[in-house]
């Protein structure tokens, strides 16, 4: 049995009169009648609760906060809810709520931010629970109308059925019922043994509208009237608007308007998004003030950081500098992470409605009441009058949980009342006006005694905080924990998750910040990235030091980690680690994102020092896998988007400018480059683990580790881009 | 002002001389199925056929496409979107994010009409698609099992 939990009232608001509040819901979620866009038409299904509609045809309509970005929430959430509910999963369907139904509603989904790899980890416990609340309020209605203790029916896909009358019903026939019940206030949650849909390696619900060009997102979102807008904000960064001769333009095909947009944009809006984007291009702007800043520069600033006297230690056990200056060896290295851009496939957009009594949005987000938010703001109407519809985005990796191409859109729209306007950025825009990766180095020094054995690591991360850029208020005493993510304390509740699973003697994680004007994003993986290549590149360093095997050397420090141990040992096992067939392996183990990661890469480095990635086994142990397959993609994916920064991946700035603005001077990774990842996936159970970005943390430590296997040469400076490995 | 051959149809359509093709597909006639993903025929998200071979339609003006010649979008690849490859990547579950699999599946599927027989290195070679959310792998098995589905 399941453990029984008592509900709070917020986790499941039930419809008062529940066909009426299920209309207005469906309407609040339906695009404007005027347009062509039609986000859902579905006739009223009675709202069983927050999370669950059920339709009289007995389709379960499921109710996702979170955003869909390709990262398969959307099943595994659905997954979830249909267990706890015994829905038959064949009519299981998903939609999105809207963050101003949200906010009506006291936010019953809690919040709607899609980000940390908390999709499944952090909405869990109350998705379940919505379920098993709902499943109950159903059982009930069906007992109530046979006249049978609720206790004598049991439920199964989706039929109810009590054994002693021989009565039988579906979920649809008594949803109207179900939905006018009061709530529980405790319900029981299933116990893993008796899942039968969370664990299976489902298809996914979006799949066939994907390969058919069916699915829209928001870049292809057309209504009724709609104009089209490109953008330009100034290049250089933080430098403002100055002029733009819209004159130079304004004959040129389609075009509309020419606007300034806050104080460091401009638009064209015209007919189609061509004629915008060509007139934009031809029209003459001058910028003025900014940060001529060179990425190059910058350089000077990191190395300082990497010896200076000021700095926030995040996480210390012992006494480091005593062990080093008892130590037999000190073995130290620098690393380096560079800036880099997300680059999702579809670039930024969003469409906007704006009239003086509404505004509404239609827009890719991870961070839809952010959206909602920014709407409100930019519009100048109370938050109540604004909307936000979401679209499934083409690809986020925490880019979308920004809100600037928002406030923009907004902005636009408001100069045009009554016309739908849709902002696309160009992919040159994309580039040049990121959150990027915040750039680092790190010097890290680890000890040993005459025996070999280690005694002490530092780790000095020297470089850009991403809370000081973009949440200031959470900087506490000069300390941005998010810096230490993989390195942080596992005591601390807020760091546990992102925590040191090693177990070192003695150990310091300290942070000199450096920040460029710059401003910084979370990236999928986030800090966890370059640490991971600090702390493990150092840990096949000191083991080759200490003259004892790095798989062994890496074991006998995780003592108090079964799991790291366990996801270690694993991909060593199956990777061919320590066989003497002449292949070139490397490892990486690391714990982030509350979930236990390990690689082993196999490489060959031909003799003008040219890499190639023969094979890559990953193993990790989220606790609970509750959708394999997409666990399974999840991780592949995760090594093509961690080692395209480790090989190419480097935004630089000269003058302020981005130099990379397409996909040509940004190189990633193609297919020829990648080789096949096998994948173990072990869940040990007893946690909720995430999964869309902890693996990109032992992409690239793997991959460097087996490149000093191949070349006998460490290779400490990202990226890689085509040198010769071979040279030190 | 051209006359175009669009997925077996024939249409009329106001375009400027340097207007790419993408743009016609996806504004002046709704085809959104194609992408945008760079405008530099870099990441291949915009991938249509012409005469059943690949192209990049970002930089592919209309003007220069004549009415003889045909034109397929991933709307029109097949009819119930059950055309080998759609299938294998349907039973393969490839799409993440799933905003460059029409493109990729555009290339793959003119890939597999000059070379039924395509092997890991044409696929090196020929697929160079961009997929940020990393894909590669389920692509390269999902072109061996289309190659499968065509045999
Ligand atoms: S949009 Fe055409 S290749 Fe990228
Ligand atoms: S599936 Fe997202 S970019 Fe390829």
């Amino acid at each position: 049995m399941g453990k029984t939990l008592t509900l709070s009232r917020r986790g499941f608001l039930v419809a008062t009169g529940a066909t009426g509040l299920t209309l207005g819901v469906l309407g609040a979620c339906s695009g404007p009648s005027d347009t062509e866009v039609d986000i859902s038409n579905l006739p009223p299904n009675p709202e069983v609760n927050a999370w669950v509609h059920i339709a009289r045809d007995d389709t379960v309509i499921v109710r996702i906060a979170r955003s869909e970005m390709g990262q398969g929430t959307l099943t595994g959430l659905a997954q979830l809810v249909a267990e706890e509910l015994g829905a038959d999963w064949e009519k299981v369907t998903t939609e999105y709520p809207t963050p101003g139904e949200n906010l009506a509603r006291d936010r019953v989904w809690g919040d709607f931010l899609t980000g940390g790899s908390q999709g499944i980890r952090g909405s869990h416990q109350y998705v379940r629970e919505g379920a098993a609340a709902a499943r109950i309020m159903l059982v009930q209605a069906a007992a109530e109308e046979w006249g049978v203790p609720a206790g004598e029916c049991t439920v199964n896909k989706g039929v109810i059925s009590h054994a002693g009358s021989g009565n039988e019903t579906s979920f649809g026939a008594v949803a109207d019922a179900a939905s006018e019940l009061t709530p529980p206030t405790e319900v029981t949650l299933k116990d893993p043994s008796e899942w039968t849909i969370i664990g299976q390696p489902l298809p996914r619900l979006d799949t066939k509208d994907k390969v058919t060009g069916v699915q829209k997102y928001g870049a292809d979102l057309q209504m009724e009237g709609m104009l089209n807008a490109s953008i330009k904000a100034a290049p250089r960064r933080n430098a403002t608007l100055a002029s733009f001769d819209a004159s130079a333009v304004s004959d040129m095909p389609g075009v509309v308007r020419v606007m300034a947009v806050g104080e460091n944009a401009v638009a064209v809006v015209a007919d189609t998004w061509w004629h915008a984007n060509k007139a934009l291009q031809a029209l003459p702007i001058e910028w003025e003030g900014g940060d001529a800043f060179n990425s190059a520069d910058f350089e000077a600033e990191l190395v300082d950081g990497l010896t200076s006297d000021q700095a926030v230690t995040g996480y210390e056990v012992g006494d480091v500098d005593e062990a080093f200056s008892n130590a037999d060896q000190i073995i130290e290295a620098v690393y380096n992470m560079p800036f880099q851009s997300h680059a999702p496939m579809e670039p930024m957009n969003a469409t906007a409605l704006y009239t003086s009594e509404k505004c509404e949005v239609w827009c890719p987000t991870q961070n839809g009441e952010a959206a909602l938010a920014a709407a409100a703001q930019a519009s100048g109407l109370p938050i109540q009058q604004c909307e936000v519809y979401k679209l499934l985005l083409g690809g986020g990796f925490g880019r979308r949980g920004m809100t600037d191409y928002v406030t923009q859109a907004v902005l636009i729209a408001k100069e045009m009342p009554g016309t739908p306007v849709k902002l696309l950025w160009s992919r040159e825009e994309d580039q040049a006006q990121g959150f990027y990766h915040p750039t680092t180095k790190a010097r890290v020094r680890g000890s040993l005694d005459s025996e070999g054995n280690l005694t002490g690591v530092n780790v000095r991360i020297s470089g850009q905080s991403i809370l000081a850029g973009i949440m200031p208020q959470a900087i506490v005493n000069g300390m941005d924990i998010a810096t230490f993510q993989g390195l942080a304390n596992p005591n601390n509740p807020r760091t546990a998750d992102q925590s040191l699973k090693y177990t070192f003697p003695n150990f310091r994680a300290d942070h000199a910040m450096r920040n460029p004007p710059v401003r910084p994003g979370f990236w999928r993986g986030v800090n966890a990235n370059q640490n991971a290549i600090y702390l493990d590149c150092l840990m096949d360093e000191l083991a080759e030091a200490a003259g004892r095997d790095p798989l062994e050397f890496r074991l006998a420090h995780m003592q108090d980690s079964p799991e790291l141990a366990g996801v270690l040992q694993a991909v060593a096992d199956t990777g061919g680690w320590g066989s003497d067939d002449g292949k070139h392996r490397g490892l990486c183990a690391f714990y982030s994102f509350g979930a236990y990661t390990a690689a082993c890469a196999e490489v060959t480095v031909d003799d003008n020092g040219q890499l190639k990635i023969d094979r890559i086994v990953a193993a990790t142990d989220p606790g609970y896998a509750v959708n394999p397959q997409q666990i399974e993609a999840q991780v592949e994916g995760s090594f093509v988007y961690g080692l395209s920064a480790m090989l190419y991946g480097n935004i630089t700035f000269v003058e302020g400018e981005v130099q990379e603005t397409n996909f040509d001077t940004y190189n990633v990774m193609r297919i020829y480059e990648m080789p096949e990842v096998e994948t173990i996936i072990m869940p040990s159970g007893g946690f909720w683990g995430g999964v869309g970005e902890p693996t990109i943390a032992v992409a690239a430590p793997a991959v460097l580790n087996a490149i000093y296997a191949a070349t006998g040469n460490r290779v400490r400076e990202l990226p890689l881009n085509y040198r010769n490995l071979r040279e030190a | 002002m051209g006359r175009l051959n669009i997925n077996g149809e024939i249409v009329e359509v106001e375009f400027d001389d340097d207007t790419p093709l993408l743009w016609v597909l996806r504004e002046q006639l709704g085809l959104t199925g194609t992408k945008f993903g760079c405008g530099v025929a870099q990441c291949g998200a915009c991938t249509v056929h012409i005469d059943g071979q690949a192209i990049r339609s970002c930089v592919y003006p209309a003007s220069a496409i004549t009415e003889a010649e045909q034109i397929t979008t991933i709307e029109g690849l097949s009819e119930a979107g059950d055309h080998p490859v759609q299938q294998a990547w349907e039973e393969l579950d490839v799409p993440q994010c799933g905003y460059c699999q029409p493109g990729m599946i555009m290339a793959v599927a003119g890939m597999l009409n000059n070379n039924p027989e395509a092997n890991d290195e044409d696929i090196d070679a020929e697929i160079t698609n961009i997929c940020r959310c990393g894909t590669f792998g389920r692509v390269r098995r999902g072109v061996h099992l289309a190659k499968t589905k065509m045999a």
